[in-house]
């Protein structure tokens, strides 16, 4: 990483949107955008770009991932910073691209280029804007629920944690087994639903339990899950990808 | 051996329905995960160590066949017997021998995984010898007729209101015992068979390789009187369990107890070289360790998946994984559960055998935090995801359903117009089942989703196109 870029917002960022929130959650690409503006941030979102590659790669389809993968290599390879609303697909290009390419070594070096470019938005914020008060407001008790790739594939803890902490009006509190998984796993959600299902069970008590009454999280996939379950069970607690409670004034 | 095909969302759907199971998996995993976690934090260079442990493992299997080498000479310079034994049919053949020539009438056995891999108790009581396994969650399983759901703690599975329900029925009890009383009876049971067994057969935790000396860990004593008190002792390990020097032993188990069962030594470690010598009071007169391959040279072979056999059996990715706590063992099909049986089972009877335990896991990597030999538990298992679609029998194994999907993925990702139309598209198809916002039962394969939680609406404007009108704010 060139650390000389890092105390620079000049540098033109990209956003790598994810097919998740462009499909489903757009409220969410929309939030960053405005948090990124006003922090002075120049953003442009290369059109051309669809999905990172990971649901063929964790499904074991290697050859389609990596027809995938080269596409999106191609389309930020002239970004400056590249920035996205999740932990999962930002570890699918820094870290597993590398096993994906790791049989052809002129893929690397192009990969190594842009892989130490792209960054998740908390990560981003704190780490090269070095900015945790964004200004936000928002009135309620907040937990955050740690997604498994952000936590141990980029090693993000505190980031976002700093953020919400900032956020006026916020009572943060930590729920009972945070950095458990929710039983989202992407396709093992729906190969093995019943598991998934009961992993969730026990995210959802631990959430209900924490007493907070909006749960935070960085990626939508997660999200996806415990949204899914509260609001089938008519538990009013709401589900807000991180860069919502950021955007709220 | 086990050959029926492995079928994990079957297999696990009664435990996800057992009560029982599942109050008892929490318990156990809740009370593992806090134990190991205060004693992995007492330790300053808990990382350095972790790293240490590693690269002994590393280093052993890369140069495997040399320290096998100098292990057997060590052996029989100790007055030990080697045997070799490619697959688990020769072992227990082998091990069969031994008990034949000698009359052997009954084994009493410590907890060892490779004998349950091997289905050794069967083909010792098939030739009519009575097998009793003295360590006391083995006890309660082979009492039980099952196996053992937990490479640590074969009854994880059981409550205690459980045992003390079998011991009535099977060892004619006093009903409700208390742990304290169960674990009373067991002992009283156990001191006779030891006295009166023939043979003692053990696991080996490691063995090294400069000494010929093999180390079994344990917390009840049983391990040390199976392989002390009956004239012959027989060990059997898979071939990964050499360890080349002496000094290796205290960085292994400075990982594997705290990793294990949080404390900082087991109760008893017994370091055994050979049989008795002639100034011992007592001890076996012959000893014989057994050492097998059973499908281990062939995972040696696969340089992208090797690290499984760095393996120490400690059962820490069993406790803090979020999979096993809900499925417990025995949904794994075969005696080794968890993220470790995700990579070991497929690895060790064949990828056709088990194609979907590599997928049995959410991916989330907290078996890779814990593990105390670092292995890359998640990289292993997508690297057998990937093993398992590019088989000929994984291919065989991939609905036409999954292929087709990918395929359409692929196409749709690869064409953003055809992607923007996919995304249009579904916004409209979606507009039946709309109920304030969210999907709340879907088709097939849909309901695979929609049966346990809402799926989230197609957005009328994508976020592409609200670029378009938000770039210029």
């Amino acid at each position: 990483m060139d650390t000389s870029k890092k105390d620079s917002i000049d540098i033109k960022t990209s956003l790598f949107i994810t097919c998740l929130v462009d499909i489903f959650f757009p409220q969410v690409g929309e939030s960053m955008v405005r948090v990124l503006k006003s922090l002075g941030v120049e953003i442009d979102f290369p059109e051309d770009q669809t999905c990172c590659g990971q649901p063929a790669f964790n499904s074991g389809f290697h050859h389609d991932a990596k027809e995938v993968a080269k596409r999106f290599l191609s389309v930020f390879n002239r970004s400056g910073f590249i920035v996205s609303p999740s932990g999962s697909c930002t570890s699918m290009v820094r870290v597993f691209y590398k096993e994906l390419f790791k049989n052809e070594p002129k893929m690397i070096e192009v990969l190594d280029n842009i892989s130490s470019r792209t960054y998740e938005f908390s990560e981003f914020l704190v780490n090269v804007l070095r900015v945790e008060d964004v200004g936000a407001i928002y009135n309620g008790k907040v937990t955050y629920h740690d997604s498994c790739h952000l936590l141990r594939e980029l090693r993000i803890k505190d980031e976002p944690r700093k953020l919400i902490k900032s956020v006026k009006g916020v009572e943060f509190i930590e729920m009972n087994l945070h950095d458990a998984c929710c039983g989202f796993g992407g396709t093992f959600s729906v190969k093995f639903p019943d598991v998934s299902a009961s992993i969730l069970d026990e995210k959802i008590e631990n959430i209900v339990k924490s007493g907070a009454d909006t749960i935070v999280s960085t990626d939508m996939g997660c999200l996806m899950q415990i949204g899914g379950a509260l609001s089938r069970r008519g538990i009013p607690i709401k589900t807000m990808h991180i860069a919502e409670l950021l955007a709220s004034r | 051996m086990e050959t029926r095909r492995l079928r994990f969302e079957i297999d696990s759907a009664s435990a996800l329905k057992n009560q029982n199971l599942q109050k008892a998996l929490r318990n156990a995993t809740d009370r593992f995960r806090a134990i190991r976690e205060r004693a992995t934090g007492e330790i300053k260079d808990w990382e350095d160590l972790r790293r240490r442990a590693r690269e002994i493992k590393k280093n052993t299997i890369e140069h495997i066949d040399q320290y096998l080498e100098i292990l057997e000479e060590s052996i029989k310079k100790a007055g030990g017997t080697i045997h070799w034994a490619r697959d688990g049919n020769e072992a227990c053949s082998i091990i069969l021998d031994i008990a034949r020539k000698n009359k052997v009438k009954s084994v009493v056995k410590s907890k060892s995984m490779a004998t349950e891999e091997i289905e050794l108790n069967q083909a010792l009581e098939g030739a009519g010898i009575r097998v009793v396994e003295t360590d006391l969650g083995e006890y309660i399983v082979q009492i039980a007729k099952e196996r053992p759901s937990h490479i640590l703690a074969p009854a994880i599975h059981k409550t205690k209101e459980d045992i003390a329900r079998l011991f009535t029925e099977r060892l004619n009890t006093q009903p409700n015992l208390e742990p304290e009383q169960i674990t009373k009876v067991a002992r009283e049971k156990l001191r006779g068979e030891f006295l009166s067994a023939d043979m003692g057969i053990s696991g080996v935790n490691f063995a090294v390789a400069e000494t010929g000396t093999i180390v079994i860990i344990e917390n009840e004593g049983n391990a040390r009187l199976s392989t002390t008190i009956p004239r012959i002792h027989i060990a059997l390990m898979g071939i990964e369990k050499v360890t080349p020097k002496f000094e290796d032993i205290s960085t292994f188990l400075n990982v594997l107890f705290r990793s294990a069962s949080g404390q900082k030594i087991s109760a008893y470690v017994s370091f055994i070289t050979g049989p008795k010598r002639k100034s011992d009071a007592d001890g076996p007169e012959e000893f014989h360790l057994v050492i097998m391959d059973n499908g281990r040279s062939e995972i040696l072979a696969h340089e992208e998946t090797r690290e499984t056999l760095y393996c120490i059996r400690c059962g820490a990715c069993l406790n803090i994984c979020p999979v096993y706590r809900k499925v417990g063992g025995h949904s794994y099909g075969w005696i080794y559960s968890g993220p470790i049986g995700a990579i070991l089972t497929p690895q060790l009877l064949g990828i056709d055998k088990a194609p979907d335990l590599p997928f049995a896991s959410s991916l989330c990597g907290a078996c890779k935090d814990v593990c105390p030999v670092k292995i890359d538990i998640p990289r292993v298992l997508l690297e057998l995801r990937k093993r398992v679609k590019d088989s000929k029998e994984g291919r065989k194994n991939t609905g036409f359903g999954e292929r087709i999907a990918v395929r359409l993925w692929r196409f749709s990702m690869e064409h953003k117009i055809i992607y923007s139309l996919v995304s249009s598209l579904s916004y409209i198809v979606q507009k039946p089942w709309l109920k304030n916002g969210r999907l709340r039962s879907l088709p097939l394969p849909f309901s695979r989703w929609t049966n346990h939680r809402d799926f989230p609406a197609v957005s009328k404007t994508p976020f592409r196109r609200m670029w378009r009108e938000i770039k210029d704010t």
